[in-house]
């Protein structure tokens, strides 16, 4: 069961390296998401690094969204998922394995770059490592949800903009603390751990939930 | 290990594909699924191997102690499920690991087909009968007793053909089980048959008293 999981973890990190791999795109994206803001508000610092959490995370939760299509699509396409429900593994490891392989090559190369892109919307140093610790516990939540969504539209052609609408709404309240606990960390009346334990608690439920129900999408999916 | 399949039926958007199916399938036993185009040939396997549920009928799976039916098979379909940025041999290494049971390693896998020049190519710049051989490499990395083959020939040519019988008939002889459908004989030795027809063809087949 391990050696299933490693097998396919390692596989999906493979994929994601070579050419085509959605790493480094969710990367790009952010990049521009983040640049393309100062040029729309114009050089107020102070407002910048006021906003700048809220835009570090709807750029982060965008960058997360745009590969997630194909989190299950690729492999129904090529018959791959038909492989996958033969292991020993029981569905929901493998949906864990995929999950775990899209968060390590789109949202941890995020959390790292945060930083570097911090300095475009003139956050403070606390601010910075503030932003990192949230989208570490946080973008988890995001992959999970949007697991549930994408297993739903694995077999849709352009599944990509019904995935959007549907997994949207669902991380809202991700958005809302991880956006507070990066604030409440450069100042303000709540202490910081108040949101970020919200924050953790929700990508807990998010695993237990995204990987129990995107592995019922899979099943139930024909 | 014994598989039974008793008066299965099928449907797919609402529509009646086929019904009353029935068959049993022993060790060292193969079968030939035949019938017309869309008369749900790869359907009956995809049944078997878990891909779709039955509308009615049952599917048995005795003598093979904790396995279940899809961890005991080997599916090798249309769709050839090889990730095209992959080598051959990373293919197989990860169908090794993740099927279980490992069998050859990828390297003899691909010997037995007669693709080792290949190991290192990304799939993506193999032709259409090297990929489907590759799949075919599949069927010996990981040690399962019942194969599902959906048109086993196809884009083969007549050596690989002959290599793919040879394999075949290996299998058989290990204890293990075949069901393929085809439209091309394949010329295994005592095979089998069962004829699939469409559930309207049939129906209308009562009425008109054809």
């Amino acid at each position: 069961m391990i050696r299933s999981f490693r097998a396919l973890l390692i596989r999906d990190l493979k994929l994601a390296a070579r050419v085509g791999g959605s790493g480094v795109m969710g990367l790009i994206f952010f990049l521009m998401i983040v640049t393309l803001i100062p040029f729309a508000l114009g050089p107020d610092l102070n407002l910048l690094s006021r906003i700048g959490p809220a835009i570090l995370w709807i750029a982060a939760l965008l960058a997360t969204l745009i590969g997630l299509d194909r989190l299950f699509q690729a492999d129904q396409e090529d018959g791959s998922l038909d492989i996958l429900r033969l292991s020993p593994a029981p569905l929901e490891l493998i949906v864990l394995a995929k999950v775990v392989a899209y968060w390590l090559t789109t949202a941890l190369p995020l959390a790292i770059a945060t930083p570097l892109f911090g300095l475009l919307v003139a956050l403070s140093p606390e601010g910075m490592l503030a932003m990192v610790a949230t989208l570490l516990v946080g973008t988890p939540a995001l992959t999970f949800i949007g697991a549930v969504g994408a297993a739903l539209t694995a077999s849709l052609r352009r599944g990509g903009l019904i995935l959007a609408i549907l997994v949207l709404p669902f991380m809202i309240p991700t958005l809302i603390f991880g956006v507070s606990a990066a604030n409440a960390a450069v100042g303000g009346t709540v202490p910081f751990a108040t949101p970020f334990l919200i924050l953790v608690a929700l990508s807990l439920i998010a695993a237990v939930v995204g990987t129990v129900g995107a592995a019922a999408a899979l099943r139930s999916g024909e | 290990m014994r598989l039974s399949v008793n008066n299965l039926a099928c449907e797919r958007g609402g529509r009646r594909i086929f019904e009353g199916v029935s068959f049993t399938l022993q060790a060292g036993e193969a079968l030939v699924i035949t019938g017309r185009n869309g008369a749900g040939k790869s359907t009956l396997l995809e049944l078997l191997a878990g891909r779709l549920h039955p509308a009615s009928g049952k599917i048995l799976w005795e003598g093979a102690g904790e396995r279940t039916l899809s961890e005991s098979l080997h599916y090798v379909g249309h769709r050839d499920a090889l990730k095209s940025a992959l080598t051959a041999q990373e293919n197989l290494d990860f169908a090794r690991d993740f099927l279980g049971n490992p069998a050859l390693s990828a390297r003899g896998a691909l010997e037995a087909v007669g693709l080792a020049h290949a190991a290192r190519l990304p799939v993506g710049y193999l032709s259409a009968g090297q990929r489907h051989r590759v799949a075919l490499a599949r069927l010996l990395v990981a040690h399962r007793p019942l194969w599902l083959l959906d048109e086993p020939t196809s884009a083969l040519d007549t050596t690989s053909q002959e290599t793919l019988r040879e394999l075949l008939e290996n299998h058989r002889a290990q204890g293990g089980m075949i069901a393929a459908t085809t439209h091309s004989p394949l010329f295994l030795s005592a095979p089998k048959e069962i004829r699939i027809e469409r559930a309207q063809a049939s129906l209308s087949h009562q009425g008109d008293g054809e």
